[in-house]
């Protein structure tokens, strides 16, 4: 896992609520048995018509080149709907490291957090000052400060995460690392429990 | 202070609390299947380490399997590879796999409790959202990503934070042709998508007592869909009475200990939750979703709503919705021409739901304009349905009776509904394309998805019943 510390970059706004997770990766491409290439199918169905390559959507803010950058910010409940972890392989795959939403499923939270992907959540307020903002402008998240700022003004948030999540993002570390050093501990446990 | 049955089960399951963090919390059994599993082996393997506790995981081809012709290799490339790598990991692993053929197979959600698999009190986890159906059983269960497989398959532990916890009390009687699938609809409708994120949520009252395990397991598996991690009823004896005699559930002198233990499964009466609703059972009528999620439920005479008064925000979303699925503002959907009808899933394929579906066709025969496809949850419920000649209504109805699988719930098999036509569907999702590129679905009960084939329109479900 890449270690996170301070991104500072462009943003993809994508203003929608509720984008659940068969969106950001349909079912269809859940075929493969490895965690590379998803970033090509994110948002498939909202991003070509009739699932056709040649016919991007131009309506859709990823075939939009005004817009780019490794942070992706979305509305409210990002990431519902199943447990797919192709979700956040796609996001991340796509080349975004951060997605900024006013709320986040738990379960793409968790996801996105073991993939080295950082969930920010904003306030409502705060969401729509970055979404007022244009294609120029830039956030910087930093992940040590907990802090997410719009870099033309000024304005600043922090965000919360638990710092044992915290740690591992800012080095790279992974749970199976932590759990397997338990080991002992574990049988210990299964003994005791009979 | 009391405890919460969540407490008193989470508790027994901390190897380790973590300051600042989540705890590390023992898994008594683990679910797998094709779609989410084979990253995760080929994760521990890159590792070099074993699987665990290969007793305590059984797998199931489920989500991606064809539900024609299961004796013949899969067709699809893709789909065939998939499974084949289930097959060859649980090999190599050590783990029982109840694979296509297997008179055990089916949606991983429905094999578990009827295998006995799933038990009170435990912790039970899956790489698929709806693990939250255990749940009925009075046990901890949810849904985790693969990461989070590859960890339980490495260490048979998940680092996890203690939930937020809810109750959801519904009292009194149910109407005539209210069912269990209508009861969540009717909370996911009032509480939104989103509503109980970052919970673990406990139903209870005399409405859910009265449940077979059956209705629970309907209820507890659509938590997800109102964003929380888990649901669970605390067991009774129509749990006790489920569980008993099946094929992995305790036996003799194992099964009094167990029975005892599982006797101070639920919550104590001084008990604090985090937030309590509270629903009245006369209020719910046969439900049905209209837009393009779960929370978008109506009752079936109700009307869509009208976004005059709402924020920019939810204008925006609701019109995309009502745009998605060709519906205006204001208008019912009773009465209107729907050209598919799907009974099936982990929410509504177990032998009670196509009980309830035959009740309802028996001498009739569904309309001219309508496909209607039952796809039973498993093997076993199939047999059982052969057992007590359910399959001759249905076929006699012109119903097309499928083989076990995840179908055209989440389409990721062939089973897709076409794009820009209406599905009557006793699933759990009406996400855009969730069907099939461009499908439209409307979330309903199995009585009123049975109407809806009678009629070819969406019906009020009690102007059958007589």
């Amino acid at each position: 896992m890449q270690p996170i510390q301070v991104v500072k970059s462009r943003f993809v706004p994508l203003p929608l609520e509720q984008v659940d997770t068969d969106q950001i990766i349909p079912a269809r491409f859940l075929k493969a048995t490895t965690r590379d290439g998803f970033g090509k199918n994110l948002f498939r169905d909202w991003r070509y018509e009739n699932d056709d390559e040649t016919k991007p959507k131009q309506d859709f803010v990823l075939n939009n080149p005004l817009y780019g950058g490794e942070i992706l910010v979305a509305g409210k409940n990002f990431g519902c709907g199943s447990s797919r972890e192709h979700a956040a392989w796609a996001v991340l795959d796509y080349g975004f490291k951060v997605v900024v939403s006013s709320f986040f499923a738990d379960i793409f939270k968790n996801n996105a957090l073991n993939n080295g992907v950082l969930p920010v959540q904003v306030s409502d307020a705060f969401l729509e000052q970055i979404f007022e903002q244009g294609p120029e402008a830039t956030l910087t998240i930093d992940l040590a400060a907990q802090t997410i700022t719009i870099d033309a003004t000024g304005a600043q948030e922090n965000f919360d995460i638990n710092n044992y999540k915290k740690t591992c993002l800012l080095n790279g570390y992974d749970d199976i690392d932590y759990l397997l050093s338990m080991k002992e501990d574990i049988a210990a446990f299964e003994t005791a429990r009979g | 202070m009391g405890k919460t049955l969540v407490e008193k089960i989470w508790e027994k399951h901390v190897v380790r609390s973590i300051e600042g963090g989540p705890d590390v919390l023992y898994i008594d059994k683990h679910l797998i299947h094709e779609v989410t599993s084979p990253q995760a082996f080929a994760g521990i393997e890159k590792r070099g380490v074993p699987v665990a506790r290969p007793q305590q995981v059984v797998a199931t081809a489920d989500h991606n399997v064809p539900t024609l012709n299961q004796h013949l290799p899969i067709r699809e490339e893709l789909s065939r590879k998939q499974v084949e790598k289930l097959t060859e990991n649980c090999a190599n692993h050590g783990i029982e796999l109840y694979g296509l053929g297997h008179q055990y197979q089916g949606i991983v959600h429905v094999i578990g409790p009827e295998l006995g698999f799933t038990q009170p009190g435990m912790t039970i986890v899956c790489g698929d959202s709806h693990t939250s159906t255990h749940g009925a059983f009075g046990a901890i269960a949810f849904g985790i990503g693969t990461s989070e497989v590859e960890m339980v398959l490495a260490t048979q532990c998940l680092m996890q934070s203690k939930p937020k916890l809810m109750r959801i009390n519904v009292e009194g009687s149910l109407n005539k042709g209210v069912v269990a699938k209508d009861i969540i609809l009717y909370i996911i409708a009032q509480i939104s998508a989103s509503g109980a994120t970052g919970f673990f949520v406990e139903y209870a009252g005399s409405a859910i007592r009265s449940l077979s395990m059956e209705g629970r397991m309907t209820i507890c598996n659509m938590s997800i869909e109102m964003g929380a991690r888990g649901g669970l009823i605390a067991p009774d004896q129509t749990t006790f009475d489920y569980v008993q005699g099946r094929e992995f559930a305790p036996k003799g002198e194992a099964w009094n200990k167990k029975l005892a233990d599982w006797k101070e499964l639920y919550s104590d009466a001084d008990a604090q939750f985090d937030e309590e609703i509270n629903i009245n059972a006369a209020d719910i009528e046969p439900m049905i979703t209209w837009g393009t999620n779960p929370g978008l439920g109506i009752g079936i005479n109700g009307h869509l709503p009208t976004t005059e008064t709402l924020s920019e925000g939810e204008k925006r979303n609701l019109k995309k919705a009502m745009e998605y699925m060709g519906l205006q503002e204001g208008k019912t959907l009773k009465g209107m021409p729907v050209q598919h009808v799907f009974i099936g899933s982990c929410t509504n394929s177990r032998i009670e739901d196509l009980r309830m579906v035959a009740d309802i066709v028996k001498g009739r025969r569904k309309n001219d304009n309508v496909k209607v496809m039952i796809v039973p949850g498993s093997q076993q419920v199939a047999a059982q349905v052969r057992a007590e000649g359910l399959d001759k209504i249905f076929e006699a109805a012109g119903f097309e009776v499928r083989q076990a699988g995840c179908s055209a719930c989440l389409g990721m098999n062939e089973d897709k509904v076409p794009a820009g036509e209406y599905c009557v569907s006793t699933s759990n999702r009406n996400f855009e394309g969730r069907q099939g590129a461009g499908a439209r679905t409307l979330l309903a009960s199995p009585l009123t998805a049975a109407a809806a084939a009678i009629t070819g329109v969406v019906t009020d479900v009690r102007e059958l019943l007589g």
